[in-house]
């Protein structure tokens, strides 16, 4: 009698050939000492998975509407079995997903993976980033709380300082010029139905790439290996039971905090109420509203906000360009980039830091 | 066609200007230009009328005091056959400012919203009926409104802005020499300075009651013991409509007690709390009840009542408290408590009937909402407790499926490599 997993694995083949499988159990992974940072991507996708069915799971509930919205959330946190657990590991998941979306991000960017021919794949993963920070800022409005309330009301006026169109963006984003149910409807739109189609699509590229060009060895473990092959271990079963772990590792973390640390729900948000004092944006966008608070009211011949916004946009934009823009990774135009970039995260954590101190 | 256009609006705008210019009625004045020059309470005046509420409205110094400000000349300016009438008595001062102000129809051209039964309401105050019987120093117009800088009241420059009002009444009120030949007490002014009302004034809430509130401004009088009641439930509505079914309103009319200030004081209305219930040392009860009378045995009821719910509210909270430390959702408890705090503030002012019965229909329902705010925080705890557990067994099973992933890929990676060699550091 074969075993089930020899039986899987024969039905499998009789259909799809043993293309896929010899492929999968063939690709080799390369392993040094930078081995570690290639688990922050899949660590990425667990928690964005973990966002997708605690996401779907939360959905049950909620309710869009400003008369509603609030009172949902709460009863799901004090009503719903298990509705705390859900919502907990989905507020702390969206967090966690950031900050291991930006780990992964710098340390491809500090190992130079973005090289030819993988510029691709370093795009969709800007693209991926840049998408899970506005399920970050759309999904904060949504439980219509004080602080995501004034929070999201400060945020999106500084769409209004983008040139030209900024008007029309803050319309548009808040359904009418002020923040209202129209805004929540919207940004639950945005949340629910819009972001997670682009997202699929971007992960699923994103995911392509990565398989069809395999990692990135650094220059550095490069020049060690100079002639030599780059030792490695097997995708499958190795490097993807490592992952597991990771996953498994990720999973009780995020169950920890969701026990210990339940997020807090706060206060309804009032509309008509004035602004609290000490009203901050979530924690990775810090940096950008200190930095905009530092900008004097005027600079050259344009407003403070608007030229703080044109930097922010142009950095982020030669940031997924960078690619094309270092064309000699171990040139001095590379060491420049990689300086450049280093300050870059120097900055983002100091101004953070100051931010969330003050 | 440009310039055509141009000069067209240029000459528009001209003839606008001019037309306004025709308009305007030049004010003269020449009062205020020879009395600057003077010191003392001649240039005083002088100085201080330019922002007067009168001045600002576009009448000058001839408006009450006669004479003609356009003269130049002294002599001529303040000519007596002209009119001129000089510092006003302080007995016809009243009249004097009610020429305008008692004139409905003239005033409606300054300010339709503004009453002009002051002079009749002065002449049934005390200092209106004084000044009749020919006592000149009782306070007039002048006095409360200061004569040359009078200011509308919603000014907070202004001598009868309500914060300004205690000090304006207290300049005399509290000044023992001058109130020394009326035989009244100087105290109300520091008293009021003790009292919750000034504490609510002086924290920015301009409605709370001054003198005037209670005593009326131009006809100011005191409140008789009879009608002590109507005053104070001007605001306090429903006190003095529980306090009219309560067993101390007859008595009390019969033997001419005044409601209120009995137990709350009149100028020092301090803070209420229960302890000037029940027979401790705060009691007001004891004032005129015995411990062990009918009365105080009703006082010591109520006071276990209200002390027993508020004791119950405050454990609640101290449940809740520690809930929402520990990060629980518990917003539905905490309107529970809240719901339950107003059965007190109900219960407190239930008090006023001095019925048992009526303070404890709101301190039950009260104690009820209390403990269900209270079973919610420990259910609280206790599902915080659960979780903790909860999370143990979890992160035991993860640490068994880490620790057997971990033993795999080892038992994995001893295999000798089939097929394709495995390259190995």
């Amino acid at each position: 009698m074969p075993r089930l997993s020899q039986q899987l694995r024969e039905w499998f083949q009789a259909r799809f050939g043993t293309g896929t499988l010899d492929w999968l159990t063939h690709k080799q992974v390369p392993r040094h000492h930078h081995t570690v940072w290639y688990y922050l991507g899949g660590m990425t996708l667990f928690l964005f998975i973990v966002q997708v069915v605690t996401g779907i799971l939360l959905l049950l509930y909620y309710r869009p509407s400003p008369g509603e919205a609030f009172e949902s959330v709460q009863f799901i946190m004090t009503k719903v079995q298990f509705g705390w657990l859900v919502r907990g590991i989905h507020a702390w998941s969206a967090n966690l997903l950031i900050f291991t979306a930006m780990l992964h991000m710098f340390s491809t960017f500090l190992l130079k993976a973005y090289r030819k021919p993988r510029e691709l794949t370093w795009m969709t993963g800007c693209v991926l980033f840049f998408l899970f920070l506005g399920f970050g800022f759309s999904g904060y409005l949504l439980p219509w709380n004080t602080l995501a309330f004034f929070a999201t009301k400060v945020g999106t006026q500084m769409m209004a300082a983008v040139p030209v169109i900024g008007n029309w963006l803050l319309t548009f984003f808040r359904g009418g010029e002020d923040v209202t149910g129209a805004t929540l409807t919207r940004f639950f739109g945005f949340h629910v139905a819009i972001f997670p189609a682009l997202t699929t699509a971007v992960v699923g590229a994103h995911l392509f790439l990565v398989q069809f060009f395999g990692m990135s060895v650094p220059p550095s473990i490069e020049r060690t290996y100079s002639n030599k092959p780059v030792p490695s271990y097997s995708f499958l079963p190795s490097f993807m039971l490592r992952d597991l772990i990771g996953w498994y590792l990720a999973l009780g973390v995020l169950a920890a905090l969701a026990a210990l640390f339940p997020w807090e729900l706060g206060v309804k948000a009032d509309p008509f109420a004035p602004t609290p004092a000490g009203i901050r944006p979530e924690w990775y966008f810090l940096f950008l509203f200190q930095t905009l608070k530092l900008i004097p009211g005027r600079v050259l011949w344009i407003e403070g906000e608007q030229f703080g916004v044109l930097v922010f946009g142009l950095a982020a934009t030669l940031w997924v360009l960078i690619p094309f823009l270092d064309r000699n990774p171990t040139g001095r135009v590379g060491k420049l980039i990689t300086g450049i970039g280093a300050f870059a995260i120097v900055y983002i954590l100091a101004m953070s830091l100051w931010a969330w101190r003050s | 066609m440009f310039l055509r256009c141009l000069s067209t609006l240029v000459l528009l705008l001209l003839g606008a200007l001019g037309a306004a210019a025709k308009d305007a009625k030049p004010v003269v004045n020449h009062c205020l230009e020879c009395h600057a020059a003077f010191d003392g309470k001649l240039g005083d005046p002088a100085r201080q009328f330019p922002d007067d509420i009168h001045a600002t409205r576009g009448l000058t110094c001839a408006d009450c005091h006669g004479g003609n400000p356009s003269q130049e000349d002294a002599e001529k300016a303040m000519d007596r056959k002209q009119g001129f009438r000089g510092v006003p008595k302080r007995s016809e001062i009243p009249q004097l400012c009610a020429r305008c102000h008692s004139d409905g129809a003239f005033m409606r051209a300054y300010n339709p919203s503004l009453r002009t039964d002051q002079l009749t309401q002065y002449g049934t105050s005390v200092h209106g009926k004084r000044l009749r019987a020919g006592d000149t120093r009782v306070a007039v117009c002048s006095d409360c409104h200061s004569p040359h800088s009078i200011r509308p009241a919603s000014s907070p420059l202004s001598t009868v802005h309500a914060p300004q009002i205690p000090m304006t009444c207290g300049r005399c009120h509290a000044d023992p020499m001058r109130m020394k030949p009326y035989g009244i007490p100087t105290n109300q002014l520091d008293d009021y300075r003790g009292s919750v009302h000034y504490q609510t004034l002086t924290g920015g809430d301009l409605s709370a009651p001054t003198c005037a509130t209670c005593h009326g401004n131009h006809g100011a009088a005191p409140p008789g013991v009879a009608s002590i009641e109507r005053v104070c439930g001007t605001c306090h509505v429903f006190q003095e409509q529980l306090f009219d079914q309560s067993p101390h309103k007859a008595p009390w009319q019969a033997a001419k007690i005044a409601a209120c200030l009995t137990c709350h004081g009149n100028h020092r209305v301090e803070h209420t709390g229960d302890a000037l219930l029940g027979t401790g040392g705060e009691s007001l009860c004891l004032r005129c009840h015995a411990k062990d009378d009918a009365g105080g045995k009703t006082a010591q009821r109520i006071y276990a009542d209200l002390t027993g719910l508020d004791s119950n509210l405050g454990d609640a909270a101290a449940v809740l408290d520690r809930a929402e430390r520990a990060g629980m959702e518990v917003g539905e408890a905490r309107l529970t408590l809240s719901n339950g705090r107003e059965k007190l503030i109900k219960a407190r002012v239930d008090v006023h009937t001095m019925i048992p019965a009526r303070v404890e229909q709101n301190t039950e329902e009260g104690r009820k909402l209390a403990l269900q705010a209270q079973q919610a925080g420990q259910q609280a705890l206790a599902e915080y407790a659960y979780r903790r557990k909860g999370l143990a067994l979890s992160l035991i099973a993860i640490a068994f499926v880490v620790g057997t992933l971990w033993l795999l890929i080892r038992s994995i990676e001893r295999r000798p490599p089939a097929g394709e060699e495995v390259t190995r550091p």
